[in-house]
């Protein structure tokens, strides 16, 4: 600490050349702080998916259905406690934009199934009593201004109605919390049974199935044994982990996590050249100050350490503004005005960039630091 | 940053230069500036080395600074062969032993008077508010106190030359090497540097090696050698001439 005047009064030498440096550094973490949120965003539900839920899905894709029959056959499988079936609806509530995901579910299995899923007695009962009955997630009626008691058309881009009708309308009884801060909460679910005598074709089929099972070290085991059971069948199936699977829901529209670590990793790479640059210029600077360092006593390594403390301030001024902006301006919202099922960043996301700082304080800092410390004192006076 | 240094033992030759070669290497050229060099200076001297331009001089305070080492040759200071220690035992060799003066005063110039004279005391133990206290001192010592605050930029070249003096004898170091310590001021401020200097070994028994162009500055000194060719003369007569036409040329040879 006893240094750190000595460092602090380096970076103001030339304020212009520091201040534009720490903007980019800044700027560069900002961006990976909020770009890490979206990712985070993208691949929800990935983190908080149960370790005990498989989906059992469609051998050939998603969107081949399976028979709602099969249920009862996935629960006679041995390990498994207990399954329940959803089905993609893919509406969108007035306009195009305003797409969440929305699933018919059998209420009791689906709450049952979903803890984390917080809903009060009263708004429980209400989802039982009314056959048009929803519950919305909290981001969502939010997003929308919804309240209980609403009436919400849906309008179908897959399951028109009996007679061709597209707009579904469902009494909101309901809007959801989620237990814990990874729970999605941008769902809309409403009734299989009121979903499947409504619907103009495809009655008895669903979209997948989650499966509880009692011990999650068996999963692989249980997994092979239920597609063993739809073997050579016309529904033959692919069981996975719930997180395995909602990774591969979020690539279905690329992957978007390495298209944002692309990105990061090439502005990164030209932060790094011009924080490398900077402090380039600022040791070709001060060769006879450093060597005057050397000759006041001033170790080798002492001063290898002085230009890589410089360095470390730098970067550690720029990167903690930028992680700093970056959690701010996620704060502010969700870009996209609600269609992340969660935006946050993750304190995964802040511990890398800590760690980001500290690589690139150490990259953009070790060459010139050599250089300071193979300095001849003589020769570096003489100059 | 800081290591362990022994107390400089009482001898009467504080530094000892014997036999010492000094060859330059640019490219496939070898520079012979300094050739079988031998020299003592007892403690308590206050020596000056005065010589043309290119004759070793500078070459030599560095060697005796432990700034740089001998072609061949050894360099004793206070009974310790300086040119036998390990880097970094010979950087916390000279943050002990030794207070350099630059011709060109080589402050920080992002640091103020009081901060430039504390740098060496970084490398201590001293507590922050001990360090402060003993760079004040050294300011009050060179009449510097009432511009403690003042950056190197807004001190005169004099003023700057007596934050450098407190630099180098902030931590008490038993040797004190000058290098043209006047040779970048008017008459008037580099007597009082000269004036400094002299107290300093008089009165607080420094060791003083100047080099100097400046037969005025020499004359202060107690005693004047005169380096030639890579070899040390007392004969100023062929010297004299070429001093008096060089005076306050920079000399950095």
């Amino acid at each position: 600490m006893k240094y750190l005047f000595l460092l602090w009064s380096n970076l103001r030498r030339k304020k212009t050349r520091s201040v534009l440096t720490v903007l980019s550094i800044t700027v560069a973490f900002m961006l990976f702080a909020y770009l890490g949120a979206i990712r985070q965003g993208f691949g929800q539900g990935i983190d908080v998916a149960g370790l005990d839920r498989l989906i059992v899905r469609h051998k050939v894709s998603l969107i081949q259905l399976l028979p709602a029959a099969h249920e009862a056959r996935i629960e006679q499988v041995e390990g498994v406690v207990d399954a329940m079936h959803q089905t993609w609806f893919g509406g969108v509530y007035q306009k195009p934009t305003n797409f969440f995901p929305q699933m018919p579910v059998v209420p009791e299995e689906y709450l049952a199934m979903y803890p984390e899923v917080l809903l009060s007695d009263e708004e429980r009962k209400a989802w039982l009593n009314t056959r048009s009955g929803a519950i919305a997630g909290r981001t969502t009626a939010d997003r929308f201004g919804w309240k209980v008691g609403d009436r919400i058309p849906i309008n179908a881009s897959i399951w028109t109605r009996k007679g061709g009708e597209q707009t579904w309308e469902f009494d909101l009884v309901g809007i959801y919390e989620g237990a814990e801060r990874g729970t999605d909460t941008t769902q809309f679910l409403f009734r299989y049974d009121f979903f499947d005598e409504s619907r103009e074709f495809g009655q008895g089929l669903v979209g997948w199935y989650t499966v509880r099972i009692a011990d999650p070290e068996r999963s692989a085991e249980i997994a092979a044994a239920i597609d063993g059971v739809f073997a050579n069948s016309p529904h033959e199936t692919k069981t996975e982990a719930e997180g395995a699977f909602v990774q591969g829901f979020a690539k279905q529209i690329g992957d978007v996590g390495a298209i944002i670590m692309s990105i990061v990793a090439a502005v990164f790479f030209t932060i790094l050249l011009v924080a490398g640059n900077t402090m380039a210029y600022a040791v070709r600077e001060r060769t006879g100050e450093l060597a005057v360092l050397k000759a006041l006593g001033f170790t080798d390594r002492g001063v290898l350490g002085l230009v890589l403390g410089e360095c470390a301030l730098l970067t550690a001024i720029g990167g903690g503004i930028g992680l700093l902006l970056g959690w701010l301006l996620v704060g502010m919202g969700d870009p996209t005005g609600g269609s992340l099922p969660l935006f946050y960043v993750p304190p995964r996301v802040l511990v890398t960039g800590i760690v980001l700082i500290a690589v690139m304080a150490l990259l953009a800092g070790i060459l010139p630091a050599l250089q300071a410390q193979r300095l001849q004192i003589a020769d570096a006076l003489r100059r | 940053m800081t290591e362990a240094v022994a107390p400089m033992p009482a001898v009467s030759d504080l530094v000892e230069v014997r036999n010492v070669d000094k060859v330059f290497r640019r490219g496939s050229e070898e520079i012979h500036v300094l050739g079988g060099l031998d020299l003592a200076i007892p403690a308590g001297d206050f020596l000056a080395l005065m010589g043309p331009s290119g004759s070793g001089k500078s070459t030599l305070l560095n060697l005796i600074g432990g700034l740089d080492r001998p072609s061949q040759g050894s360099i004793i200071v206070g009974g310790e062969r300086i040119d036998q220690l390990s880097n970094r035992r010979l950087a916390a060799w000279r943050a002990r032993h030794v207070g350099l003066v630059f011709q060109f005063y080589n402050l920080m110039p992002m640091l103020s008077a009081q901060k430039n004279v504390e740098l060496p005391l970084l490398l201590t133990h001293l507590s922050r508010r001990e360090r402060s206290k003993r760079a004040a001192l050294a300011l009050d010592i060179v009449g510097l106190s009432h511009r403690k605050n003042h950056f190197p930029r807004t001190l005169s070249g004099g003023e700057q030359q007596r934050t450098g003096i407190a630099r180098a004898i902030v931590t008490d170091p038993t040797l004190l090497l000058c290098d043209e310590p006047t040779g970048d001021l008017d008459r008037k401020s580099g007597d009082e540097i000269l004036n400094l200097l002299q107290a300093l070994n008089r009165e607080q028994g420094k060791t003083i090696v100047m080099v100097t162009h400046d037969i005025h500055a020499a004359a202060r000194a107690s005693r004047t050698l005169y380096l030639n060719k890579g070899r040390l003369t007392t004969e100023p007569e062929e010297f004299a001439v070429q001093a008096t036409a060089q005076t306050r040329t920079p000399d950095r040879a």
